[in-house]
């Protein structure tokens, strides 16, 4: 296990430049998730860590060692990817076997080594079997198989669940996460779902259009995204982003939340940082979670605040009810009781939890507080 | 209720356009159904009958039983013809092979101008084999071809004569064959190498395998269903040329590099023995379809037991 580092890393072909300097470091054991919508470049960093893409400048450091001009099979790592890329004319103890092979390991070794991850897998049984005769899971565990027998510095996944079904997926998604506590192995994980982040990172770094828009654990980009485009893509539903204006209010200030069709609404905010209260008079973006805005199940406390609301629509989703309600004029959603029912058009007091409140700048969409 | 209420007329015409939506399928095929029906089907059915008669210059309804099967195996021409089969068939398929999977695999390392030589190397195929066989035949003859220019050349010693020479006469047959066919069987794999996952092959570079072993343990494996069909086209091709061989060295020198394609023609036509010439046609009918009818069986019962 190794950790690793990539320093101001960039991907151009020709004038088009897929990534834009990235700096990324993690330590040994950590479980790092790219994460973006497609196109942001997080495939191409994970190619360039494997070493199947060359990298423009910049470098990735694996341990200590600046691994740029290795070839892939020198870096000890291992990748399993998206198509599980089984080699479809061997069994399945062949291919877990295979790269020993290539590196002329014993076979009395080979064999253990199978029979060890067959066992850590649980698909001893399938060992004869050609990759065409398994289903979906069972071919994504031959991939983790043949990248687990490596016993590699660093493991790179890319989007290994993105071909399961919805239920098998999220049994993987708890596997791999055992694994990963298990292993104590450095882990590269690439997804396009949020979720998948948050559940498996220990550190996740967002994407956006070959820019890194932030690292951190998932309770830091979850509660203080860097900017609205993180707050927006973590998060279901995403966070709510609310224009207004920071007013004075008695001795401190208030956000004013104003739609220019209906009557504006001001919240009193708790005591601010500078960096805050220099934002006086201008026009910010709120941001809210839809747990922090809901009825009786919010407990009240002191940076609670009652707001009139119209409910516009509720969505039943089974554990909580999601509700779209008119706050000042603009859609919100909430995140009521589970048996929350509430007639359309229904008009009454709200609560909204003032704890998680993020502010951004309304031109740079940077937080800033 | 409107349609109950429309004219007669109207319903008619549509009942019409119905009826022709059905049947246009199989009346637009009908004809060449039954051109196949007739000519192929019902003349491998009268040559069947024919080989068991004692027809000479004509048909004659005079049974034989395997009168002309027995002359046919003890006639000296047609054991050299077999020969020959065998030499020309063995080389032409495993030369065309080699060397198509070869310049497949090169034409597949992303190069520039691909496409132009891919139309290069399928060309040939677009020719005849009458063409093919005539030009083969100025290239290799000694007089105004290869030899010839190596001399004027200034090299006096190039000897180059296979196609004057009855030991080597056969050899230039699999010369002009494996010019024809092998870019054609460099389309069928290079479409094979195409439908490869680009993944697999950078797996097995992680795993620390090598270009050529990657192609050895990996790719070439998972294209062996293009070499069933690429075996199976050239092998009946094999034993069905017969233009090839008339253009370039009209089975001779003597009868050095006779077919039994050649072979049956001659019986047939220039010989006065139609019932030998059947007999011949209908063993290499017999030996196409050994080849062909299992092949064909797999390619239609194949898919239904690979997917599950």
């Amino acid at each position: 296990m190794s950790s690793l580092h990539i320093q101001q890393v960039r991907k151009s072909y020709g004038s088009t430049d897929i990534l834009k300097g990235i700096d990324i470091g993690i330590d040994d054991g950590e479980f790092l998730v790219l994460v973006g919508p497609s196109g942001c470049g997080k495939s191409t960093l994970l190619s360039m860590i494997a070493g199947l893409d060359t990298v423009t400048s910049g470098d990735i450091l694996i341990g200590n060692q600046r691994v740029n001009d290795l070839h892939p099979s020198k870096r000890d790592i291992a990748m399993v990817f998206q198509s599980y890329a089984l080699y479809p004319n061997m069994s399945v103890a062949e291919n877990i076997a295979f790269g020993m092979e290539m590196r002329k390991v014993p076979k009395a070794e080979r064999e253990k080594a199978i029979q060890d991850v067959a066992k850590l897998l649980q698909m001893q049984h399938l060992l004869d079997r050609r990759p065409s005769q398994l289903s979906g899971g069972q071919r994504q565990r031959v991939a983790m198989g043949r990248a687990l027998v490596r016993h590699p510095q660093i493991f790179l996944f890319d989007e290994p669940l993105s071909n399961l079904d919805a239920k098998l997926r999220v049994d993987m998604r708890t596997e791999i996460k055992k694994l990963h506590q298990r292993l104590k192995a450095t882990i590269v994980y690439v997804t396009h779902d949020q979720i998948e982040a948050m559940t498996l990172a220990t550190k996740i770094a967002v994407m956006r259009n070959g820019e890194l828009q932030q690292l951190g654990s998932p309770s830091e980009v979850y509660n203080k995204p860097a900017n609205t485009f993180v707050a927006s893509f973590i998060g279901s539903p995403s966070m709510n982003l609310i224009p207004g204006r920071l007013v004075p209010h008695g001795d401190g200030l208030a956000l004013e939340i104003e739609h220019n069709t209906t009557e504006g609404l001001q919240i009193p905010l708790p005591p601010q940082p500078d960096s805050v209260t220099a934002y006086v008079g201008k026009e910010i973006i709120a941001g809210l979670r839809p747990e922090a805005i809901g009825n009786g199940n919010l407990q009240k406390h002191e940076l609670t605040r009652q707001v009139q609301a119209d409910l516009v629509v509720t969505e039943p989703t089974g554990p909580d009810t999601l509700a779209i309600l008119k706050l000042g004029g603009f859609e919100v959603t909430a995140r009521l009781e589970a048996d929350a029912t509430y007639p359309a058009g229904h008009r009454g007091l709200f609560t909204v939890d003032l704890t998680k409140l993020v502010m951004f700048d309304s031109q740079t969409e940077q937080r800033i507080a | 209720m409107m349609t109950i209420a429309s004219s007669p007329r109207q319903t008619r015409a549509a009942s019409f356009a119905d009826w022709l939506e059905v049947r246009l399928p199989k009346l637009v095929l009908a004809p060449s159904v039954l051109i196949t029906l007739v000519f192929v089907y019902g003349f491998i059915a009268w040559t069947s009958i024919l080989s068991f008669t004692r027809s000479k210059t004509i048909p004659k309804m005079e049974w034989a039983g395997v009168l002309q099967y027995a002359k046919v195996l003890g006639h000296e021409r047609w054991h050299v013809a077999v020969h020959n089969l065998m030499i020309f068939g063995v080389l032409y398929v495993l030369i065309c092979m080699v060397l198509g999977l070869l310049i497949a695999i090169l034409l597949d390392q992303r190069i520039r101008h691909e496409g132009t030589l891919r139309a290069i190397f399928l060309y040939p195929m677009a020719l005849s084999f009458i063409v093919t066989g005539t030009a083969w035949k100025w290239i290799l003859n000694p007089g105004l071809g290869l030899e010839k220019l190596a001399h004027d050349w200034g090299w006096s010693s190039f000897h180059f004569d296979w196609i004057i020479n009855e030991q080597m006469a056969i050899y230039t047959i699999v010369i002009a064959g494996v010019w024809q066919a092998s870019g054609f069987v460099m389309a069928m794999f290079l479409a094979g190498l195409r439908g490869i996952d680009q993944d697999v092959i950078k797996a097995a570079s992680m795993d620390g395998a090598s270009l050529p072993l990657i192609y050895w343990r990996i790719i070439i494996p998972q294209l062996k269903p293009v070499f069933v069909s690429a075996l199976v086209i050239l092998t009946h091709l094999a034993i069905k040329s017969y233009e090839l061989v008339v253009a370039l060295t009209g089975a001779g020198p003597g009868y050095a590099t006779e077919l039994p394609s050649t072979f049956m023609y001659a019986h047939t036509f220039t010989r006065n023995q139609l019932g030998m010439g059947a007999a011949s046609a209908v063993m290499m009918l017999l030996t196409v379809a050994a080849i062909m009818v299992p092949y064909l069986y797999s390619e239609v019962r194949g898919p239904r037991t690979s997917s599950h």
